[in-house]
């Protein structure tokens, strides 16, 4: 039995868990529906083009893992970034791990998805934001499906959260093959603000499978700063859906470090909605052995005067694969944007490549949008600069990599972040540089 | 190649000007729709070996097995390919007896672009008494290529003389098979300019579809074959800046070229064909397939001025096959009104050292959509390779489109790539600056556009460059506001 046919015949003994009366139990149906329909995404679809979900697909998941498993948090320690005070929303094989959590609803809401969506007191915010800004896409509507469990973070109007919120979830082993498929909603309303940090990690090496969609809405005047950090095992392959909707005079920024995973797919959406706005997607990716990073972004200006910067820089070594595929849509009424795309890649071996489609379509006429795209190697002029002043070859490559990146690391707003990436950075590359960036 | 250059040189001299070739020819029309039996009749009328016709039918049958493409950014009335007529050959009978009864519009545009007054005619379909002249043109002209052993003709005549020239190199670019529009074109072309330098021949004049006489206009389905032997130089016109008002709607052309060993290609094309009206009504449908490989030290630089045609879809492409060889592509496409264009092209690097030079220059007025779609691929042997890709836009107004999509693989870790796309409008100051000056409104978006593509128009012979540069102030007249 294939994977499309195991989820479909699973969705029956899903609904055995859930309340069917549930309103979005309809969208459940809807999307399985969907799903059944199209199937899983393949390489003659264009946005699909570069990315083949062949080899992931053929592991024999388990939709519902069979019995809890406790971790303990000296296990977990390493993977949080424990040094700041934050919120944690644990999850544990799809579960949700209290005892290593710290949830909140005192100023916020930072909880559970499954308790938003059961909770009447929530069931306004449900309606106004549940699987609306998803597409319809097959993926998207596999997660919706089988959404039940994630994180739900709603910041009231003026609040802004006192300590950054962490999103991490972990899968154990326990089961040879594992899928799972966690459901976010972000809400931050008028003039609030909140940092959240979202990270996925497998604590064996056997195959794990996310297929996760976050929504995020950004209402006027809110900011909000988010960090995805992937730095998986080998064996563990994530597609990230990510809907950001944003409203007037709202900020929002998405810092996406991709360091590590079998196989990596980024889809990041970003629809304005009123004047103003302004939009950051920034990306850090460095890959080596056979991995493959796919970043899949849409910036959509639809009001005037709004703003969008991307800047994704990648290095690949070994067999590994990366691809970038952005588009900025500006409509007709969007005059004034300001809209810019860059990405620039190193290829560091002959076996790694790199494809990239960085595309505008634009209809209005007043506006400012470009973008570059570069593919080179690092400079041997100032490798050999470095070298001649006695700075040794692995270390002035590795000098040369973090200025590189270094313009995406300027923009991280938690300084704790910047010196973990920092580090992972070293470490992959096997150097200790001995400074802070 | 066992066929020499004194052999071919021997060849022309005995070979007897064929100007009457297509007279012979009553002006009949095949019935509508297309079967086997079409493609044989074609290839029958053209009195084709055998070779070409199985060429022919074996590209109809692949043709049968495929479907239009629809991933271009284009949106239009697909034809209806069983209700067109495949062949149909050029009116004896003249459309007009004399240039009086010749849309006055289209008389001013000619007076405009600085048209010849016998050329007028000749656009225009006006009956020609005094054909005598560009007939002696011609005729010195083609003493002149002769010497140097250059084979110029029309693909049916190729098809006739040189057959082993062909035989070898038809299809070796573009594939029978390669594209729905390509497989429609190889079983049916009508007719086609058919290209010869041999080794180290440096082309004395650009070449140019203009000077051929027996070429009555421009063909439904075209074919080029261009062929630069080893260390040869060719420059190659085609199209004319005059606007063509072309009774066939659908359009779909393939331009083969081949440059061996250190042989440079030069393709100019400028495009003017019927848009449609200011409604979007009619219009032509330009599919074109154009691509050229380039072998060891050589060189294919692909310019175009697309400025015509109700929708456009054209990838003028290299395949850098050989090291250290060169592909450039400069563009500039013009939309205004409900034009749609999709076009750029594909720079396929597999030798080593290849270097390859991309400026595209999108300009889109009125309710016109204008695309760039390009593909730039490194492969893992092509070690050095090296891209330089520039996409500009302008839009006049907020009811057109400008849109980029470029596509970049590289498989080589050597490969330097860069790609810059920006897209703006023309500035009200630059456009204040002008009006203080004394500059009306549109004299000043013709400088400005102007100045915007003078990176590709300097690219174009100097001839055609003036012409062109008119021909993009007239394409935008009634466009400001």
């Amino acid at each position: 039995m294939d994977l499309k046919e195991k989820l479909i015949s699973s969705f029956f003994a899903f609904e055995e868990q859930i309340d069917l009366e549930n309103d979005i139990h309809q969208l459940r149906n809807n999307a399985i529906k969907f799903f059944e329909d199209k199937g899983f995404p393949t390489k003659k679809e264009e946005a699909w083009k570069y990315t083949s979900l062949k080899s992931i697909l053929k592991d024999d998941y388990s939709i519902f893992p069979k019995k809890e498993e406790t971790i303990d948090y000296r296990d977990i320690k390493k993977y949080c970034i424990h040094e700041i005070d934050t919120y944690q929303i644990v999850f544990v094989d799809g579960i949700y791990a209290s005892h290593l959590s710290n949830t909140t609803h005192d100023k916020f809401d930072a909880c559970l998805m499954s308790s938003a969506l059961n909770n009447p007191k929530y069931k306004s915010i449900i309606d106004r934001y549940f699987n609306k800004i998803a597409p319809e896409e097959s993926l998207t509507a596999l997660n919706t499906a089988f959404s039940k469990e994630g994180a739900f973070i709603r910041v009231p109007k003026s609040v802004a959260a006192e300590k950054p919120v962490q999103i991490l979830h972990f899968s154990t082993g326990n089961e040879s093959a594992l899928m799972l498929q966690p459901r976010n909603l972000i809400v931050v309303e008028e003039n609030a603000q909140v940092q959240i940090i979202e990270r996925h990690q497998s604590l064996t090496a056997n195959a794990v499978l996310t297929n996760s969609v976050t929504e995020i809405f950004v209402e006027k005047n809110a900011i909000l700063d988010y960090y995805k950090i992937q730095n998986d095992k080998i064996s563990s392959s994530l597609i990230d859906h990510t809907h950001v909707k944003q409203a007037s005079n709202s900020h929002c920024s998405v810092h996406t470090f991709s360091l590590g995973g079998k196989l990596t797919r980024n889809n990041l959406n970003f629809y304005q909605h009123g004047e103003h706005i302004n939009s950051t997607l920034n990306g850090v990716t460095i890959l080596e052995g056979k991995q493959h990073v796919d970043h899949n972004t849409l910036v959509h200006h639809t009001q005037p005067n709004c703003e969008s910067h991307q800047d994704y820089k990648g290095v690949f070594s070994d067999r590994s694969t990366g691809v970038f595929n952005g588009k900025v849509l500006v409509d007709k009424i969007a005059q004034k944007t300001d809209a810019f795309q860059s990405n620039n890649n190193i290829l560091l071996d002959d076996k790694a490549s790199i494809n990239s489609k960085p595309q505008l379509e634009i209809f209005a006429d007043d506006v400012k949008c470009s973008h570059g795209c570069t593919i080179g190697q690092l400079d041997n002029e100032a490798l050999y600069y470095l070298r001649s002043r006695g700075i040794p070859l692995k270390e002035a490559k590795a000098l040369l990599m973090f200025a590189f990146a270094n313009k995406v690391l300027t923009g991280v707003r938690i300084p704790e972040i910047k010196q973990r990436i920092t580090e992972q950075i070293a470490l992959k590359i096997g150097v200790h540089l001995g400074f802070d960036l | 190649m066992a066929y020499t250059e004194e052999e071919l040189e021997k060849d022309l001299q005995t070979k007897e000007y064929e100007y009457g070739f297509y007279t012979d020819i009553e002006s009949d029309t095949f019935p509508v729709g297309l079967n086997e039996d079409i493609v044989r009749a074609i290839s029958k009328k053209k009195e084709e070996p055998e070779w070409m016709t199985d060429w022919r039918l074996e590209a109809f049958r692949n043709w049968l097995k495929m479907e239009e493409p629809n991933w271009a950014n284009v949106h239009y009335k697909k034809p209806d390919y069983q209700n067109i007529s495949y062949y149909s050959a050029p009116n004896k009978k003249p459309k007009y007896e004399s240039l009086d009864e010749v849309d006055p519009e289209l008389l001013d545009t000619f007076k405009k672009l600085g048209i010849s007054l016998d050329e007028q005619k000749k656009l225009a379909g006006v009956a020609m008494d005094v054909v005598v002249d560009s007939v002696s043109v011609a005729t010195s002209f083609k003493s002149t290529l002769a010497k140097k052993g250059i084979i110029f003709c029309s693909i049916s005549e190729a098809i006739q003389k040189h057959p082993e020239l062909v035989k070898k190199y038809i299809g070796s670019v573009v594939p029978k098979s390669d594209n729905f529009f390509a497989a429609l074109n190889s079983a049916v072309f009508s007719d086609g300019s058919f290209c010869y330098i041999p080794k180290g021949v440096r082309c004395p004049m650009e070449l140019s579809t203009y000077f051929r006489i027996n070429q009555a206009g421009t063909g439904q389905f075209e074919r080029t074959l261009l062929i630069a032997d080893e260390d040869s130089y060719v420059s190659y016109l085609e199209g004319c800046t005059a606007p063509m008002r072309d009774e066939n709607q659908l359009h779909a052309a393939v331009v083969e070229l081949i440059a061996l060993d250190g042989a440079e290609i030069k393709y100019s094309t400028v495009q003017n064909w019927f848009p449609g009206d200011k409604e979007g009504k009619g219009g032509v449908f330009n599919f074109v397939t154009k691509r050229g490989i380039c072998e060891k030290n050589a060189k294919i630089s692909w310019t175009q001025v697309e400025t015509g045609s109700a929708v456009t879809w054209k990838y003028p492409s290299c395949i850098l096959k050989g090291d250290n060889s060169t592909g450039e592509f400069y563009s500039i496409a013009l939309t205004n009104n409900f034009q749609q264009a999709d076009t750029g092209t594909k720079m396929i690097h597999l030798g080593k050292n290849t270097k390859s030079t991309i400026i595209s220059k999108g300009i889109s007025a009125g309710n016109s959509q204008n695309s760039y779609r390009g593909l730039v691929q490194i492969n893992s042997r092509a070690d050095n390779a090296r891209n330089f890709s520039q996409c500009d836009s302008l839009l006049m107004g907020n009811k057109c489109g400008a849109h980029t999509f470029p596509y970049i693989e590289a498989k080589n870790k050597t490969a330097q790539i860069e790609h810059e796309a920006t897209t703006s409008k023309i500035g009200e100051d630059q456009i204040f600056y002008c009006n203080q000056r004394g500059i009306d409104e549109e004299k000043a978006i013709a400088l400005i556009v102007n100045g915007f593509s003078k990176e590709v128009l300097n690219k174009l012979p100097m001839e055609f460059a003036v012409e062109a540069q008119k021909l993009l102030e007239i394409s935008l007249e009634g466009s400001v506001g």
